[in-house]
This record gives C-alpha cells, structure tokens and sequence, in this order.
C-alpha cells in the first residue's frame, strides 16, 4: 500500500467520474435537441409544402423541399378569387403592427413619465384607471367595445382598429417599474442645473431607457402583427384583411378547389410567421427582458 | 384599496425580474443589487410618494401629459366595460329594435344555454395546457441551463415559437392532421386510431390542447429560464455538496423558483382562458358538437354570430367577473410571499 496505487485509485476515480459527467452531457445534448426539433417540425413540414405543387400533396406529403415556392407565392400576390392580394395584406400587417407599436410607445411615455415624476392630485386615481386594463385583455372586452367603435363610426377604419387594442396598460406599467428605478443622483444633479421637465425626459430619461424601450416595442410589434380576434369583428371588407385574419378567408379558397391548394396556405402561413419570429429571435435579449419585467 | 392591493401584487411578481436601469448586462435577467431590491421592497410597502426619485413642481403638465392614454383607457375600456353591465340587464326583440329592462333574465340565460358546459371545457382546457406546458417548459429550461456555452443556441431554439401568431400556428396543425392527407394524420392512422378531428369532439379538444402546449411551452421556458438564472451560483454550489439530482431539484431548486413557478401558472391560466380564440376559430369552429367551445368562444358565437346583444353582455360581465377573481387569487397568494430571499 504506496503512496503509488492511491494514486492510481483517485485517477481512475476521476476518469470515471469525467466519463459520466460526459455521457451524461452528451445525453442531454441529445435529448434538447431531440426537443428542438419536435418543436420544429411543424414549420419544417409547412415550409416544405409551401415549396411543392397541390398535385404533389395528394401522393402524400414530402419531406424534402421542391421547387415551386417563388410560383406558389407568385399566385399568392396575384390572390386567389375571393381572396386579397398577399402584398395588400401584408401592407396591412405591417401598418397595424407599427401603428400598435408607435401608439403604445407614443400614448405610455408621457403617461409613466407623469406617474413616476410629478405628483399632483389625481395621479393615484388616473393611474388606477389605466391599471384595471393590465387584467382586461381584448379577448374579454371585445364585444362592449365593438358597440362603442360602431357609435363612434369607427367601423371598418384604421382608428377602430388600433385604438382599442392600444388601450392596454401593459406599457404604461413597465415604464413606471423602470422610471421607479431611476437613479435618484441623475435626477437631482438635473434639477440642481435648472433643467426644466420636458428636457429632462428628452435629454436624461429617454436615452437612458434606451433597452427598455427596445423591450416593449419588440413586445408591442409582435402583439400587433398576431392580432386575430378583434381584426376579424372590427373588419367586414376583404381590402382591410392583415395577413395573420386572411389566412381563414384563404383555407376555404384553397379548398374549394378540386385539388385543395394548402400548399398556398403553408405559403401564407411562412410568410405570415416570418416577421414576428424575426424580430424575437434577432431581437431575443430585449424581447425576453420585455417579457418577464411586466405582465403581458 | 383593491387597485392598491393589485398593484402590490404586480409588483411584487415583476421584481424578481427588474430591469436595472444601468446598461451594463449583468445577466440576461439584470439580477438586482440588494440596494435596489430593498429600495423597490420599501416603495411597495410604503406612500408611493416617498420614494420618487424627483418630483417636478408642476401641476399642469403631468395631467396634459397624463390625458392622451386616460382619453384612450376611459373611450375604449371605460365606456365598453359600463355598456357591458348596461347591456346585460336588457332585452332586445329578434329585430333589435326594440329593448326593454330585462333584469337578470339574460344571466339566468347565458347560464342555460349550455354555459356551464363551456365553463367545463375551459377548466379543463385550461388544467391540461397549464399542468403540460409548466412541466416541459420547467424540464427544458433546467436541461438548458446545464449546457454551459451552448445555452444561448439552445435559447434561440426554444423560444421562437412563442412569436408563432396563434392563427398561423392553428392552420398549420390544421393541416398536419387533416384527416385524408395530413401527415400526422396518417400516422395516427397507421396506428390504428380512426383519426377524424371534424368528427370526434374529444379528438379536436385534443388537438386544441396540443397545439396550445407546443405554443406556450416556449412562454414558460422563458420565464423558467428566468427563475433559475436569479437563483444566486453559489447557493446551487453549496447544495450540489449535500445532494444531487432529483434532490437537489426537489429540496433546493424547487422552492428557490416557487415565485416564479407561481408567476408562470397565472399567466398560463390567463392565457388559456382568453388567449386560445384564433386557434379554435382556424381549427374547429367550436365544434364538434359544442366540444371545443370555450368561454370566450361562445361569447363571440352568441354575440356575433346569433347577434343575441343581452346574452353577450352577460357573459362578458361573467368573464370580468372571473378575471377580476383570479387577480384577486393573484395578489393574495403573492402577499402571502412565497419569496425565500
């Protein structure tokens, strides 16, 4: 018994170790993306169909890619009957998804600034009437609300469209959680130089909120872009249809066919989920501070 | 008192995942200093007042800055929400013309009309998508969090499928199990399950449920991941000592994420209450048979479709009434802290 074959015993404990320690990582690896992939496959599979004629659908579905996807989407820009063109329709997305965003931004700002940086009298009251919206979601709300966009002649227009899924708390709620925040000495140091509200919120506060805003218009675009329920009640001509509600009207184009064309509809659908998933992966840091600072 | 009480609660479940307004990126989640933490604890106990970190004199200025989004809240949630309780104590006759006061007529309505049915689907509804989609969430992110410098790819590979707009997600899942051509559909098929989603309620309950998981998976894997990285290192470290695996998940990990787990199950509870309209609509109209009609469903079935205005308001009214319940739910159990730091 040396000192030798102690030594010997403690390596071989640690190769031992190390092998499972590695074997045990390798099978993780192989399980996450085992997971990755079952996540990926309906979009794989989408995509793959959007590549390939209706014909080819009905000898079942293929697994590789072919070769039709610039003529699918070429009859998608040119619409199906009954259908809006896909550029129109994606024109509309992409202004109702800007719109959105530009509005909560343009509305929320001013608003927390004034929560989080100024007391006065009904501030308690005005803050907790914007609050209740945080737990109203249009899902809840939509069918009061389309009786007040009808009284208010807003039917089928762009304001009765994006106003009421503006009037949400969500941004108004993280701003004042970040504008609480604030660093109190930049804040003194400003108001000891004699810089008046508004420069401050322009000169200091803005630039500084530079992440969370990227955060909430990450957020903001991808609500928009994904609206369903209140474009599809608020909207009653096709010309108005965004992409995300046209997709229904496509379906049963595509299926009065005698072929029924879904490789149009997969066509749409990459089309459709392409912005959105875009911006959360290029922009996934901001998004996923957007995500668990407030409640969405 | 209540908005207070809501407010606390939402701030409470937002800190543990603040931004810090330094620039520097700490982790991902901008794990706090312990200054700024007891900073925000003291704000949330005390006059909202006391902590500001400057107060402009004017009084003037704060309300016109104020205006814009109160004019928006109080045109398109105010109004709606008072027409709602208006609307669910009249009656108007099959020409809507005409409308008298109907009192709790259109409750007792919405109650027979097959409401509570609709309530069944949607706890149900609601209890498989919450219970699965928590599960694999938590189980990807703990995987994830072990994968050293592989984790952003494995990141990007997870979340991206919560941007899936629910519509789009639903027509793809649509045809993946069309009955004759669907390639999932055949091989449920193959497996000898006469598959026929337009046809069997319970089989589209499923594939609403399914989808709805594979969408809200990557929403709680963001907040999972979340969680874990603000367990401090070294605590982990200190406990990978004592015990391992299951353990270590069971006594250490578990309880150090119960803010989070609990964050995450109101959120899945709220969103499959009122976030899975698009899908159903794409996929089976409510149908088949009433098997797929949630809450929300059949608020748009009867108001829009059957243009029943009465029963519509009371059904909207019963949905505030369950929501407002569950914020309630909410800040109660986020009062009783199940914070461990």
């Amino acid at each position: 018994m040396t000192t030798l074959s102690i030594e010997v015993k403690a390596n071989k404990d640690q190769m031992r170790a190390r092998r499972k320690r590695f074997g045990r990582s390798a099978l993780r690896h192989l399980f996450l993306v085992i997971a990755a992939s079952a996540f990926a496959l309906p979009i794989y599979l989408a995509l793959v169909i959007s590549t390939h004629s209706a014909i080819d659908l009905l000898r079942g579905v293929p697994f590789a890619p072919g070769t039709k996807l610039i003529s699918n989407l070429s009859s998608l820009f040119r619409g199906l009957p009954g259908t809006p063109r896909l550029g129109k329709m994606i024109f509309n997305s992409a202004i109702m998804a800007l719109a959105i965003t530009i509005l909560k931004l343009g509305l929320s700002i001013p608003a927390a600034y004034a929560i989080s940086f100024f007391r006065f009298r009904s501030r308690d009251l005005l803050f907790g009437l914007i609050f209740v919206t945080l737990m109203m979601p249009i899902e809840v709300r939509f069918f009061p609300t389309y009786a007040v966009t009808a009284k208010l002649g807003m039917l089928n227009s762009q304001f009765g469209l994006i106003l009421p899924l503006v009037a949400s708390a969500t941004a108004v709620f993280v701003l004042r959680q970040f504008f609480m925040a604030f660093p109190i000495e930049l804040a003194d140091a400003a108001r000891i130089d004699g810089i008046g509200p508004i420069r401050f919120l322009i000169k200091i506060v803005l630039p500084l909120s530079r992440p969370v805003l990227a955060a909430l218009a990450v957020l903001e675009f991808v609500y928009g872009w994904n609206q369903y329920l209140w474009p599809l009640v608020i909207s009653s001509s096709a010309n108005s249809s965004t992409i995300v509600m046209g997709i229904k009207g496509l379906i049963s184009a595509a299926e009065s066919f005698a072929i029924p064309q879904w490789n149009l509809v997969m066509a749409l659908a990459i089309v459709a989920l392409i912005p959105p998933v875009i911006v959360v992966i290029a922009m996934q840091k901001w998004f996923i501070k957007g995500l668990t600072t407030g409640i969405s | 008192m209540t908005i207070n009480a809501s407010e606390k609660s939402a701030i409470s479940s937002g800190t543990e995942a603040g931004f810090t307004p330094s620039e520097e990126p700490t982790t991902e989640l901008g794990v706090k200093t312990s200054r700024k933490s007891s900073r925000r604890s003291t704000s949330s106990t005390g006059t909202p007042s006391n902590f500001l970190p400057v107060s402009f004199p004017n009084k003037f200025l704060p309300l016109l800055l104020i205006l814009p989004e109160v004019l928006v809240v109080a045109v398109f949630f105010i109004w709606p929400s008072a027409q709602a309780i208006y609307q669910s104590t009249i009656q108007s006759n099959a020409f809507g013309l005409g409308s008298k006061f109907a009192g709790l007529a259109n409750f007792k309505a919405a109650l027979a009309s097959g409401y509570t049915r609709s309530l069944t689907i949607t706890a149900i509804f609601t209890l498989v998508t919450t219970v699965v989609s928590m599960a694999i969430g938590l189980l990807l992110a703990m995987q994830v969090e072990q994968t050293g410098r592989f984790r952003p790819i494995y990141r990007t590979l997870f979340i991206w499928s919560y941007a899936v707009p629910g519509a789009v997600a639903g027509t793809i899942w649509l045809f993946l199990f069309e009955p004759k051509i669907g390639p999932g559909a055949k091989l449920l098929q193959s497996m000898g399950i006469h598959w026929n989603f337009a046809l069997s309620g319970s089989q589209a309950f499923t594939l609403i449920c399914a989808m709805t998981i594979w969408q809200q998976c990557a929403y709680n894997y963001i907040f999972f991941s979340a969680g874990l990285q603000a367990i401090p290192a070294n605590v982990i470290e200190a406990a990978g000592l004592d015990c391992k695996g299951w353990q270590k998940f069971k006594y250490i990990i578990f309880p150090l994420l119960s803010p989070t787990t609990l964050f995450v199950l109101i959120l899945d509870v709220l969103s499959a209450l009122f976030g899975s309209f698009s899908v159903i609509d794409i996929v089976s109209q409510g149908g088949p048979g009433g098997s797929t009609t949630t809450l929300v469903y059949a608020l748009y079935r009867d108001g829009f479709q059957n243009g029943d205005v009465g029963l519509a308001g009371a059904e909207t009214l019963l949905l505030f009434v369950l929501s407002a319940i569950l914020l309630l739910l909410q800040s109660r159990i986020t009062r009783r802290r199940v914070h461990y730091r």
